[in-house]
């Protein structure tokens, strides 16, 4: 048993194959096989390996030997087998594990027994020669559908016959509908109703929802049905004392005393100790104006007011323009007619004073005898004015009467007469107040040609009746210099001269003027006149223009000198007596010299003190130098407010700057300029900086530190005519004024920028320092000039002396050297040429 | 014994007083309460008046911005720097005080 269980075992296992369940693979031993007619080999074979075996003579066997048998594992299957004969094979190959096998079912018996035969390949062939035949309808379960749709009769069809009674037969026959709710029991109804036995409770059902904002406007109006004003007036709480006492004694203010001290006290250090709040950009900032650099940006001279009054300016042109020394804000002009004009009417001239407050209207009129050309405020009282005339004559005004109606008249003052607007011309204290002149100069011993040019002399010298400087008792200046082109110039003293007749009262009177002056009126004469003859040629300059030194004294000042000094009072003119010179201290330091510029464009420097001849009398003597510089007149002869020996004049093509002690020449001269200048001064503010002004209306800013070949900066159109004059004026820090005048009356007030008029220290310097490089320059080049001009004598003579030698020996000697010559420069040639093994003979040579 | 304790307190208030008046520059001191009702001052009555009641609201601003700004913050002192002069406020629980001072620079 092991040893069969083992062998199927491992066969089993070796060969992993199991048998099907419809056979039963036995071992049958030689004795069974013996008894069943089954022996090896012998009874089946390979080729036929069936037998079939009598289901009886199995039971028989097992029934025989029971456990013995070779069948008592499948005894049962013996037993159930329905047929008689079972199939037994004989397995000869071990396919499933034994020689033997026995086949359980009828079925496989009958399969193996007979084998089905296949006849694929026959069906194959059969299958390509027929023809596709239509395959039987295989239903799907669509029948049931189409059934379903089918109408078929569910029932017979219902017949109905009618007959009618034989008479109505043929008649016609009338059909009509009837309702079934029109006959009663026309129909049987099987209503619906809700059974209350049965009900379907709804669990759970699905609904929707939707938010909707319900909106709704609505709007109110309010009515102000009762109008009100309604005010607040309300005082400061304030403690009263006792309370206060209360507090200060509480222990609560002590706290707070003990506790914020320190921090104020650290606060206030802290201020001192460095200011956080300083804004270092704009600290830098202010630096930068004060350099020098050459990329400075000028900025426009801006218009702060242009000043007409229409009564007064029509058709007239201003002369020149002064700014009121002391008053804030108010200029002077003075206009001039027309030529034509003036020949042909006769009427009066004026000098206008404008106010910053009212650009349109005068304040207050000078009435002249004619028109001004010239005019000057008294550098020690504003009050009096000395103008000269076109006639020749010196005027004098008096104005201290309106000076508070002037002064008044400052923008700053608050008082802003708004009513002068609304009252009419007739009105008599709407007129502008007119002065009358106080004193008008003796015509005989006037000039006879215009004045040109008035100034004043410093309050600091007098000058006697002889000419000599001398000491100003009163500091006040009373004598001033006229200039015209008669060609003479002519000293003038305010002061009571000796041996006055007494002074004409003049009965008409109509307009007021003041009595400061009646005893020069009619017959003021010139303290003394010079002229200025020419140096080479015979004639006389004709002067224009003319500037002297002021000079501030540098003696010793006495006590009376500060007393009066001190003084405000304005002395009265009248009471002042020429003193006779012996009383008067000469003062010998005084630099009397002028220099002048003429009407042919020459500056003239002479001496004012007149000299002695040999008769005792004395005369002017003849000026010192004279330089043709200008092309045209000249208009102007300026000091420079910086340095006193720096004088700037110009013509009408170009300029010059000169400097006193300089007698050569000019120190520097400007290039010819296209336009006409006819106005120049000198920036009051800035040393190297002046202004031109220009036929054209524009004006030229010169800044000589930046550059001398031109203008630093022009600025076209500042008028529409030719400007006649301009006058620079400081009014404070931040505020410098250029007051502009042309010739159709109008004076323009320009705003300096602050470019132009901040100034530094340095600057100073480095303009005197600039002067004083052009001087060198100057003398430089004149001892250049001299030392050329040495040579070229030296060389003229040379070639003199040499000239008359030469010419007898003309022919020789000239030649013999020459020829000398030639042959050595043959002979150089000849051996140059042999070392580079260049030369080559000539063909003919010429030798002797 | 009172009058002796209330004396040294007006004195230590008067002190303190005179040491910032000490400063080199301080124009004016002003005590106002909370409520701004100046208490003692060093310069007209007209002036403290108006400067106490415009500072009172300034201060107060000052004070609700910090506040609101982080509730656990307060204000300690307040500068107002403008061009002729500078005002230093030291505020308190109860009282405040106004300091101004004109710059040397």
């Amino acid at each position: 048993m092991p040893v069969k269980k083992r062998s199927a075992a491992s066969s089993a296992s070796s060969k992993g194959k199991r048998h099907p369940d419809d056979i039963f693979p036995m071992v049958l031993t030689s004795a069974t096989q013996e008894l069943f007619g089954c022996l090896a080999d012998e009874d089946v074979t390979g080729e036929n390996p069936h037998k079939l075996l009598r289901k009886d003579d199995i039971i028989q066997d097992i029934k025989t030997r029971a456990a013995v048998s070779d069948f008592s594992p499948v005894k049962q299957i013996v037993l159930d087998y329905p047929e008689d004969e079972l199939l037994l094979v004989f397995d000869r190959d071990f396919v499933y594990g034994q020689c033997f096998y026995l086949v359980v079912t009828p079925e496989a018996k009958d399969r193996i027994l007979n084998p089905p035969v296949l006849k694929t390949e026959e069906v194959f062939k059969n299958e390509v020669n027929k023809t596709p035949q239509p395959q039987p309808w295989i239903p799907q379960g669509s029948e049931r559908e189409v059934d379903a749709e089918a109408d078929t009769e569910t029932r017979e069809k219902l017949r109905y016959k009618f007959s009618r009674v034989r008479r109505n037969f043929g008649s016609p026959v009338c059909f009509s509908d009837r309702n079934t709710a029109d006959a009663k029991d026309g129909y049987l109804e099987c209503a619906s109703y809700q059974d209350s036995r049965f009900s379907i409770k709804q669990m759970q059902r699905d609904c929707g929802m939707q938010a909707v904002p319900r909106l709704q406007s609505s709007s109110a109006q309010t009515q102000w049905k009762f109008q009100r004003n309604v005010f607040t007036q309300y005082v400061p709480r304030q403690l009263s004392d006792e309370e206060k006492e209360n507090v200060l004694q509480s222990d609560s203010l002590k706290k707070f005393c003990t506790s914020v001290t320190p921090r104020i006290l650290h606060a206030l250090q802290q201020v001192q100790i460095a200011n956080v709040f300083v804004d270092s950009w704009k600290a830098l900032g202010a630096g930068v104006e004060d350099g020098d650099w050459a990329g400075k940006v000028y900025e426009d001279l801006a218009l702060y007011q242009a000043f007409t009054d229409q009564k007064y300016t029509n058709n007239k042109k201003i002369s020149t323009v002064n700014w009121h020394p002391t008053i804030y804000g108010v200029i002077a002009v003075a206009l001039m007619k027309e030529k034509e004009e003036r020949e042909s009417e006769s009427t009066p001239s004026f000098i206008l004073f404008y106010s910053f407050s009212d650009p349109s209207n005068s304040q207050l009129l000078l009435e002249c005898p004619d028109d001004i050309c010239a005019f000057e405020f008294c550098p020690s009282d504003p009050n009096i004015i000395v103008g000269g005339c076109i006639n020749g004559q010196v005027v004098l005004w008096d104005i201290s009467a309106h000076v508070t109606h002037l002064q008044g008249t400052e923008p700053r003052s608050k008082k802003v007469s708004i009513d002068t607007d609304t009252y009419d011309l007739d009105d008599n204290k709407e007129k502008t107040p007119t002065v009358h002149y106080s004193a008008l100069s003796a015509a005989e011993s006037s000039h006879k040609a215009p004045i040109t040019d008035i100034q004043w002399l410093p309050p600091t010298f007098e000058v006697t009746r002889t000419g000599s400087p001398a000491d100003n008792k009163y500091k006040i200046s009373v004598q001033f210099v006229t200039c015209s082109p008669d060609g003479w110039i002519m000293f003038w003293d305010l002061r009571v001269q000796k041996a006055t007749r007494q002074p004409v009262i003049d009965a008409k009177q109509t307009t007021p003027r003041s009595d400061t002056f009646k005893h020069l009126d009619r017959m003021w004469k010139p303290l003394f006149r010079i002229s200025l003859p020419k140096i080479n040629t015979s004639g006389e300059y004709l002067p224009l223009k003319f500037s002297l030194e002021h000079y501030t004294c540098s003696g010793n000042k006495t006590e009376d000198d500060d007393e009066i000094n001190d003084s405000s009072e304005v002395p009265d003119y009248s009471q002042l007596r020429l003193p006779s010179a012996k009383t008067l201290t000469a003062l010998e330091d005084v630099n009397t010299k002028l220099y002048i510029g003429t009407e042919d464009g020459e500056i003239v420097y002479a001496d004012w003190k007149p000299v002695r001849d040999e008769s005792g009398r004395q005369h002017s003597g003849k000026p010192l130098h004279c330089y043709r510089v200008h092309d045209g007149m000249v208009n102007t002869v300026q000091r420079s407010p910086f340095f006193k020996d720096i004088i700037l004049t110009m013509g009408s093509f170009n300029f010059a700057i000169w400097k006193e002690g300089v007698m050569e020449d000019l120190i520097i001269q400007s290039p010819s300029s296209e336009q006409i200048c006819t106005a120049a001064c000198w920036s009051l503010s800035q040393p190297a900086v002046f202004f031109i002004g220009k036929k054209d209306g524009s004006i030229e800013v010169w800044n000589l530190l930046e550059k001398t070949s031109g203008p630093a900066q022009v600025q076209a159109h500042v008028t529409d005519a030719k400007i006649t004059c301009i006058k620079p004026w400081t009014a404070s820090s931040k505020q410098h004024f250029l007051a502009v005048t042309d010739d159709q009356g109008l004076v323009r007030v320009l705003e300096i920028p602050k470019t132009l008029h901040s100034s530094s220290r340095s600057k100073g310097s480095s303009v005197k320092k600039y002067f004083q490089l052009e001087e060198d320059r100057l003398h430089f080049y004149l001892q250049k000039v001299d030392e050329w001009e040495k040579l070229k004598k030296e060389a003229e003579e040379a070639k003199k002396k040499t000239e008359p030698e030469k010419s007898p020996k003309e022919k020789d000697q000239p030649t013999v050297p020459s020829v000398q010559e030639w042959r050595d420069h043959q002979m150089l040639e000849e051996s140059v040429l042999k070392e580079h093994r260049l030369w080559t003979p000539p063909a003919n040579t010429q030798d002797t | 014994m009172l009058t002796d304790a209330n004396c040294c307190f007006q004195a230590e208030v008067e002190e303190t007083l005179k040491r910032i008046q000490g400063q080199k520059g301080v124009q004016g001191i002003i005590i106002v309460n909370s409520e701004g009702i100046p208490i003692k001052t060093t310069l007209d009555n007209s002036s403290t008046v108006q400067y106490a009641g415009l500072i009172h609201q300034l201060v107060m601003k000052a004070r609700s911005t910090i506040r609101n700004i982080d509730p656990q913050n307060d204000l300690t002192f307040l500068r107002v720097r403008s061009k002729k002069n500078e005002i230093m406020i030291a505020p308190d629980k109860d009282y405040f005080l106004i300091v101004i001072q004109n710059p040397s620079d």
